[in-house]
C-alpha cells in the first residue's frame, strides 16, 4: 500500500519534471542559429541571448522571438545573430528592426510622444485613486463628529429599563 | 453633491467608449513605420525569367501596388479575385512571391489567376524583411515618386480600395 503510493508519487514527480523541462528543451533547439551562421564570442552570445528575449514576434504577438516557433521569428533571430557577428551594437540592431517593424517589436518601447501614456498611465491611475481615497477618508471623518448627548435623558432612560427588568410580572430574564 | 453621482457615471461612459474603440482596433495590424518613406531598395529576380531583375527604381513614375503573396497562403486565394478585377481596370500590381518556390507559385497562379504585371521571387523572405512584412498577403501602395503611401495587412478588398487606396493615388474608384 505504502509502496504503491510512493510509486505513484515518484512517477508524478518525474512526469512534472519532464513537463517543466519541456520548454527548456524546445528553447535550446530554437536558439540554434542557422547552420552556416558565423561563430559568436562569449560576450556576443550573451548579447544575442539578451536581445532575442527583448524582441517581440509580430506573428504571435505575446511571444519573444526567442520563444516563438514561427518562421519569421527564426528569420529575425538569424538577422540579430548575423548583425551581432558583424560587429553591430545592440542599439544598431534594434534600430534595424524598428525601422522596418516599428516600436512594436520592442518589448520595452522608448519613452516618446506616442508612448508616454503607456509608460506613465498606470502611475496616473494610481495617483487619481489616491486622491479619491484621501478625499473620501476626509469626508467620512468630518461626518463622524460627536453627537450632542442629553445626559439627563440618557440616565432616565437607563433607570426606566432597569425598573422594568425588576418587575416580577415580566417573567424570567431571557 | 450632484457631482458625486455624475462623475462615476461619466467615467464609466468614457471607459465604455474607450473599450468600444479598442475592440474595433485589430492588434494584429501593426502600423508600418515605412509609410511616407521611399520603398526599400531591393533587387529580385523576375519569376520565370532568371536573367531579369527588378529594382525599386523600376517602380517609379506611376502608382504601383506591391503585393506580397505565396502559394502557401490561404488568405491570398481570397484576395486574388479582387486583384484580378483591379488589374482589369488597369491598376498595376507587382507581385512578390514570398518564401515560396517558383514551381509552387506558377502552379498556384495557374489555378487562381495572375493579376500581376510583374512577379519577382523572394524565396528567403529577405526583401520581405526589409519591407517589414510579417505575413501574407500584405500590399504596399506606392505613389508615382516611389513613396509608400499605404499598407494593407491581410486581403485587399473593395472597401479598402474605395475608401483608402484609390483616393491616395488619385484614381477614381
Amino acid at each position: 500500500m505504502r509502496r504503491e503510493a510512493f510509486g505513484k508519487c515518484g512517477w508524478l514527480a518525474v512526469g512534472s519534471l519532464l513537463v517543466l523541462l519541456l520548454p527548456w528543451s524546445l528553447r535550446a533547439q530554437e536558439r540554434m542559429p542557422a547552420p552556416d551562421a558565423a561563430h559568436l564570442t562569449a560576450e556576443q552570445q550573451q548579447r544575442y541571448d539578451t536581445l532575442i528575449h527583448e524582441l517581440r514576434c509580430l506573428v504571435c504577438q505575446n511571444e519573444t522571438i526567442a520563444d516563438s516557433q514561427v518562421s519569421l521569428a527564426a528569420d529575425l533571430r538569424n538577422q540579430v545573430h548575423a548583425q551581432i557577428a558583424a560587429g553591430r551594437s545592440d542599439a544598431e540592431v534594434k534600430r534595424y528592426l524598428t525601422d522596418r517593424y516599428g516600436d512594436f517589436v520592442l518589448y520595452r518601447p522608448p519613452f516618446k510622444a506616442t508612448t508616454w501614456l503607456l509608460w506613465i498611465g498606470p502611475f496616473l491611475v494610481l495617483l487619481i485613486a489616491l486622491i479619491v481615497a484621501v478625499r473620501y477618508a476626509r469626508a467620512r471623518r468630518r461626518h463622524r463628529a460627536p453627537v450632542a448627548v442629553d445626559n439627563d435623558a440618557l440616565v432616565r432612560l437607563i433607570d426606566g429599563e432597569a425598573r422594568r427588568d425588576d418587575d416580577p410580572r415580566k417573567g424570567p430574564p431571557t | 453633491m450632484r457631482l458625486r453621482y455624475l462623475l462615476p457615471a461619466a467615467l464609466l461612459i468614457g471607459l465604455v467608449v474607450l473599450f468600444a474603440a479598442g475592440l474595433r482596433h485589430d492588434p494584429r495590424e501593426v502600423p508600418s513605420p515605412l509609410i511616407g518613406k521611399p520603398a526599400p531598395a531591393f533587387s529580385l529576380t523576375v519569376l520565370g525569367e532568371p536573367s531579369r531583375t527588378l529594382t525599386a527604381a523600376d517602380l517609379k513614375g506611376r502608382p504601383v501596388l506591391v503585393n506580397f503573396f505565396a502559394s502557401w497562403c490561404a488568405a491570398c486565394e481570397v484576395e486574388q479575385d479582387y486583384l484580378m478585377q483591379l488589374a482589369a481596370q488597369g491598376v498595376e500590381i507587382v507581385g512578390v512571391d514570398y518564401k515560396d518556390t517558383d514551381a509552387d507559385a506558377q502552379r498556384w497562379l495557374a489555378r487562381h489567376g495572375n493579376p500581376y504585371r510583374t512577379i519577382v521571387s523572394d524565396p528567403q523572405g529577405m526583401a520581405g524583411l526589409d519591407w517589414g512584412v510579417y505575413g501574407a498577403p500584405e500590399t504596399f501602395v506606392l505613389d508615382a515618386a516611389g513613396t509608400i503611401v499605404y499598407k494593407q495587412i491581410g486581403p485587399l478588398d473593395d472597401r479598402a480600395w474605395r475608401t483608402r487606396i484609390a483616393p491616395l493615388i488619385g484614381i477614381k474608384p
